[in-house]
């Protein structure tokens, strides 16, 4: 769990260009985080290598948030 | 000008896709060139394009299926390590008058002529966006700007690819990618000799320039966008027509 969010925090922080400490699970990447939805769409492209997975885009248009994310990563995993 | 740049282009067997991959690969470009039933021409092709000391490979894939789509440009991914250029070419004609018209004859045009650029654009999207660069060439035709008898179903693909042209030019712009279309006017293929003597003269007569074009007219445009001296256009459709719409 811990080593999930810390790779995806990581992955937010540099391509969102947001402050570790404004990653939190229920923080929303387009309304929290500023991102707009070419932003989203990378990321989800980032954690894909990052986790060496492929997220349909079905799965992509459900992760709103960070905790999305973790919670999808660690579901496959 | 373009020294190893890694390029695929679709419909490249025969006409203005095949003297597009040549002129890209006089240029110095690498290609992986599609086909979809010509796999005689396509190698061909490609035998021309490495006797000029280029790379390149055939690949055969119907444009309108995604899953073919998606294997054909993950195969050129992985043998050119990536993808600065996509030529949106592959095209077919069905014609008939509108009443005359069947379905089938509609869906085959809108599936490999419109269908077939949204699923290469979507397929190649990813890769460009991770390379923060990418060049985009969609060939649409002067007949969707200005329509043509006996041809609804290609007149409105064409009319589709101008307008997703203009729609991925402005999705991909903040990614570094560009997307123009070029909109050919009569150009002497395979595809309008099957066009009877007594249109091509009444053609003719349209075009200012008086000549019908050669696919070299295109390659050399198509040469122009895939290169940096186009690098602060994109949404742009170039008629390459001989003036016939202004």
């Amino acid at each position: 769990m811990a080593d999930v969010l810390e790779r995806v925090t990581k992955i937010v922080v540099d391509r969102l260009n947001v402050e570790e400490s404004e990653v939190k699970l229920e923080a929303s990447f387009k309304e929290d985080l500023g991102a707009d939805s070419l932003d989203v769409v990378e990321l989800v492209m980032e954690l894909e290598d990052e986790f060496d997975m492929e997220i349909s885009d079905d799965d992509a248009e459900k992760i709103v948030t960070v905790g999305d994310a973790v919670n999808y990563i660690q579901s496959v995993l | 000008m373009l020294e190893g740049k890694k390029v695929l282009v679709t419909g490249a067997s025969r006409g203005i896709g095949r003297e597009i991959a040549l002129e890209l690969a006089r240029l110095g470009a690498d290609v992986a060139v599609n086909y979809a039933g010509s796999e005689a021409k396509a190698n061909e092709v490609v035998d021309q394009i490495k006797a000029l000391g280029r790379e390149a490979m055939a690949i055969q894939c119907d444009v309108a299926n995604s899953e073919s789509v998606a294997e054909m440009v993950k195969a050129t991914i992985e043998q050119f390590g990536r993808l600065d250029i996509l030529v949106n070419n592959a095209g077919i004609t069905r014609d008939n008058l509108l009443m005359r018209m069947k379905e089938s004859e509609w869906d085959d045009v809108i599936n490999t002529n419109l269908k077939g650029v949204f699923l290469c654009t979507k397929a190649v999207t990813r890769q460009m966006m991770k390379q923060r660069s990418g060049r985009i060439i969609n060939i649409a035709s002067i007949v969707g700007v200005s329509g043509n008898a006996g041809q609804a179903n290609y007149v409105a693909a064409k009319a589709g690819v101008i307008g997703l042209t203009k729609t991925s030019a402005k999705e991909l712009a903040p990614r570094g990618i560009t997307v123009n279309a070029i909109a050919p006017g009569f150009i002497s293929t395979d595809m309008t000799d099957e066009l009877t003597e007594e249109i091509q003269q009444a053609m003719l007569q349209q075009i200012p320039l008086a000549r019908f074009g050669d696919p070299k007219d295109i390659a050399s445009v198509a040469a122009f966008l895939a290169s940096d001296a186009s690098r602060y256009m994109t949404g742009q459709t170039l008629h390459v027509d001989g003036g016939m719409v202004m």
